[in-house]
């Protein structure tokens, strides 16, 4: 039978009101399910380390998790100034979701390489 | 012998402020492996005499933070005193597997793995009481790894002054350039602990840090 992977959109208008605690929470639900999530935006630097903080708490305790791989592909990065003044004023307006984040749990995902401008995923055979 | 006390107590304290000598702790992070331990080490080893804990080829070998305090600096005439706090690596995912690979038993990588799962809590929980801290990477490694990015986005979100350092530029596949280019905004020194090299740009990056405290 055929190996499954399954993607799970999160759309960012998802987690837009959400405090941080219930992100991270949203998050890894959904990783513990053994899916890929794909989150339309970012999280927050200080939600990041929480979620690395929340899944390290987890690992030992749940059988078989052992992590998460994730990846965050930010357009900001490699616009020139003017981009980037345009890209604020629109984040102020429109939120922070120009950004693609993807976590999977490192039981399925064994590596994300990431340049600026693309993701590659090493799945586990 | 009074008057002599006196002018020895106001010299200490002018020479003291004109010095501009600071007292701060600064935070060793990273990825594992990257070498935090070692140059944490090697700045105790050269001003204090002692280490600050032990090194090894096993990720995770640090599973606790550990302390040195007053760290004496004099380089150059210019002074610092420092409490290093040595951090565990952060890493988003740890396998007790990965452990066995390099010869543990089962247990004893088991016991690792969860010792290692709170090194990464409590180092990132030590993010809110560091005035300064030195993010390790490797340079042989991809800069771009979400945990180098996290950290310094951290950092950044906390306005703590960073210094990046890129180990092991003694090996062929260290690549500076490429750090630099991932984190622009940022003092870059590229160092090899084991061999002592650069270390001198490392100390004049450490004073410039020092002023930003």
């Amino acid at each position: 039978m055929a190996n499954k992977l399954i993607l799970s959109f999160i759309p960012y208008a998802e987690i837009q009101k959400m405090e941080s605690s219930q992100r991270v929470k949203k998050i890894l639900d959904i990783i513990l399910t053994g899916k890929i999530v794909i989150l339309q935006g970012k999280l927050e630097a200080i939600e990041e380390s929480g979620l690395i903080q929340a899944t390290m708490a987890l690992v030992g305790r749940i059988k078989g998790f052992r992590g998460v791989e994730l990846a965050v592909i930010n357009p900001e990065s490699e616009q020139a100034l003017f981009e980037k003044i345009k890209m604020g004023i629109a984040k102020v307006l429109a939120g922070n979701r120009y950004a693609l984040t993807i976590i999977g749990p490192a039981s399925i995902v064994k590596e994300i390489k990431r340049d600026p401008k693309k993701i590659e995923l090493m799945l586990k055979n | 012998m009074v008057i002599r006390i006196i002018k020895n107590f106001f010299s200490r304290i002018f020479l003291d402020i004109f010095r501009r000598r600071k007292d701060f702790s600064l935070g060793f992070y990273g990825p594992p492996n990257a070498g935090k331990t070692s140059l944490a080490n090697k700045l105790c080893k050269d001003w204090t005499g002692e280490e600050i804990g032990k090194v090894s080829k096993i990720p995770h070998e640090t599973r606790n933070i550990q302390f040195k305090e007053k760290v004496e600096i004099e380089y150059k005439g210019k002074k610092l005193t420092l409490k290093l706090i040595d951090t565990p690596g952060i890493a988003t995912k740890i396998d007790y597997e990965d452990f066995m690979k390099h010869g543990l038993g089962k247990k004893e990588s088991q016991t690792r793995a969860k010792e290692a799962t709170h090194g990464v809590i409590d180092a990132i929980k030590w993010l809110d009481d560091v005035d300064a801290v030195v993010v390790v990477v490797d340079a042989t490694q991809n800069p771009y790894s979400q945990v180098n990015i996290t950290i310094v986005g951290n950092l950044l979100a906390r306005k703590i002054p960073v210094l990046i350092v890129g180990n092991k530029i003694d090996l062929r596949k260290a690549d500076i350039k490429r750090i630099e280019a991932a984190f622009p905004e940022y003092d870059v020194v590229g160092i090899s602990v084991k061999f002592g090299k650069n270390m001198e740009e490392f100390y004049e990056s450490l004073f410039s840090l020092a002023k930003k405290v």
